[in-house]
């Protein structure tokens, strides 16, 4: 019972089912980023309401089960406004990006809290705006950082990720699943697909750290502040 | 220098953080070119009054004028004011993310709209009046307090301010960086800056200052030369508070 001529047979449906993956985790961390920032603003310097709306946010998406999550929204929500045609992939995608994006919030709004107060002071005695102070001076120096804790967004998506499967998506998890319905060979064929898992936390951190490196300052390493 | 030629007049300003009153009805007028310094005990209001005359603390009452216009209640205008009236803080507040001519060139790009090269060339002529022209790609974590400092009156020049208001500029430094960090608002005071400056050097105030201000319990106290309060026998407050911290001093 060789594996590997099985694997080599499996290997389009693999790496497609690897593509997958990856598509998820770059959809998810890319949404996440994009609602998560806003509302950090939104949290540190927004009026009471906005505060509110996204306490209720950040409380409702960490609040609940991924799968719990994805079966309300595969079901339920989105068939109910009307977006019941969306296929699991972008049903997937964007309740992993909606509940990372609570997460990624919380990573900069702590940030965007640590820079100093004398940073606002300094760029507003200058004749800027809150909004230029906030987009020239806060934000620049929140995201280096917040980088060391949102590079932890990536291992957990990834593996949030493979709970896809629940709804149909055809990612990494559901590919190997088939294989081993097929061929009945199971341990060995659930190990690859550890082993591809790995290798892709792996290899995404070592470029999350290039990147942490390559926009490093003196004084504002990694934990530095 | 025309005397009548007031770039700044403060006037009856009154300041309170919660039922404490720091500020109780301060005025004075500031002349094109003129050095004033604020002497006095912590917690007189010093610093405040610096922060409500850019409005970043704005005053509870009272009225601020630059140039004849009005600074106090100028809703979204306060942005154009503040570029007139430059301030260096004293813990530097420099833009840790960016060196230093980077931090001195970052408001001529976003708030005067300058181009690139004009800015970077603005920001280089200002770092060499501080003597830090070649320490204009070190980011603030990689320079000395005093050059620090002089890197945030170099952003604070930048500007082309009518006037710059100095929140104790020295305190946080030992004698020897603060020594360097006087020379350059020495020359400054010479090249006809106006300057309002909070600190605790006398010899800074005597050399340079055309009019001390003697704050104690949120008012002037006493005000005039520095030859005037250190040496007339009517003016005694202050010499009283110097006498108190030279004794503490040689303790």
């Amino acid at each position: 019972m060789d594996v590997l001529p099985i694997l080599l047979d499996w290997l389009p449906y693999l790496l497609s089912g690897i593509a997958s993956t990856l598509g998820l985790v770059l959809a998810a961390l890319g949404l996440g980023v994009l609602l998560g920032l806003p509302m950090a603003l939104g949290q540190v310097y927004g009026a009471r309401p906005v505060r509110w709306v996204v306490g209720i946010y950040v409380w409702f998406f960490r609040g609940l089960p991924i799968l719990v999550l994805l079966f309300l929204f595969w079901f339920g929500i989105f068939p109910a406004i009307g977006l019941g045609e969306l296929s699991a992939f972008v049903v997937g995608a964007v309740v992993l990006g909606l509940r990372g994006a609570a997460y990624q919030s919380q990573i900069f709004r702590g940030a965007i809290q640590s820079v100093g107060e004398g940073q606002m002071i300094a760029a507003r005695s200058l004749g800027m705006s809150r909004l230029t102070a906030i987009r020239s001076v806060i934000l620049p120096q929140a995201v280096r950082i917040a980088l060391p804790g949102w590079s932890n967004e990536y291992p957990n998506i990834l593996t949030d990720s493979a709970v896809c499967y629940a709804i149909g998506v055809v990612e990494l998890l559901t590919i190997t699943s088939r294989m081993v319905t097929q061929t009945h060979i199971t341990m060995p064929i659930y190990l690859a697909a550890a082993g591809i898992f790995i290798v892709l936390n792996y290899g995404g951190l070592k470029l999350l750290h290039r990147l942490e490196k390559r926009i490093a300052i003196p004084g504002f390493g990694t934990g530095a502040m | 220098m025309n005397n009548n030629d007031i770039v700044l007049r403060v006037e009856d300003i009154h300041k309170s953080f919660g039922g404490n009153e720091v500020l109780r009805g301060v005025s004075f007028d500031v002349r094109r070119g003129e050095t004033k310094v604020f002497i006095g005990p912590s917690g007189t209001g010093k610093s405040t009054l610096l922060r409500c005359i850019n409005q970043l603390t704005p005053p509870d009452r009272g009225t601020v004028w630059l140039d004849g216009e009005e600074v106090t209640n100028s809703g979204a205008r306060i942005n154009y004011f503040r570029q007139k009236i430059g301030m260096v803080f004293q813990n530097f507040f420099l833009f840790d993310h960016l060196t230093a001519v980077k931090n001195v060139e970052l408001a001529l790009l976003k708030v005067r709209g300058m181009g690139k090269a004009e800015a970077r060339e603005k920001a280089l002529t200002e770092l060499r009046q501080v003597g830090l022209e070649d320490w204009a790609d070190h980011y603030p974590a990689e320079l000395s307090g005093g050059q620090a400092q002089r890197v945030s009156i170099a952003r604070a020049l930048a500007m082309d301010p009518d006037v710059i208001l100095f929140d104790e500029p020295t305190s946080a430094l030992d004698p020897e960086l603060t020594r360097e960090v006087l020379e350059v608002m020495k020359k400054l005071a010479r090249n006809g800056m106006t300057m309002l400056v909070v600190t605790h050097e006398m010899g800074f105030a005597c050399s340079v200052a055309n009019e001390v201000l003697f704050m104690e319990n949120g008012v002037v106290a006493e005000q005039g030369s520095p030859d005037l309060l250190l040496h007339d026998p009517r003016f005694t407050r202050m010499k009283d508070f110097i006498g108190r911290i030279d004794s503490r001093m040689d303790d």
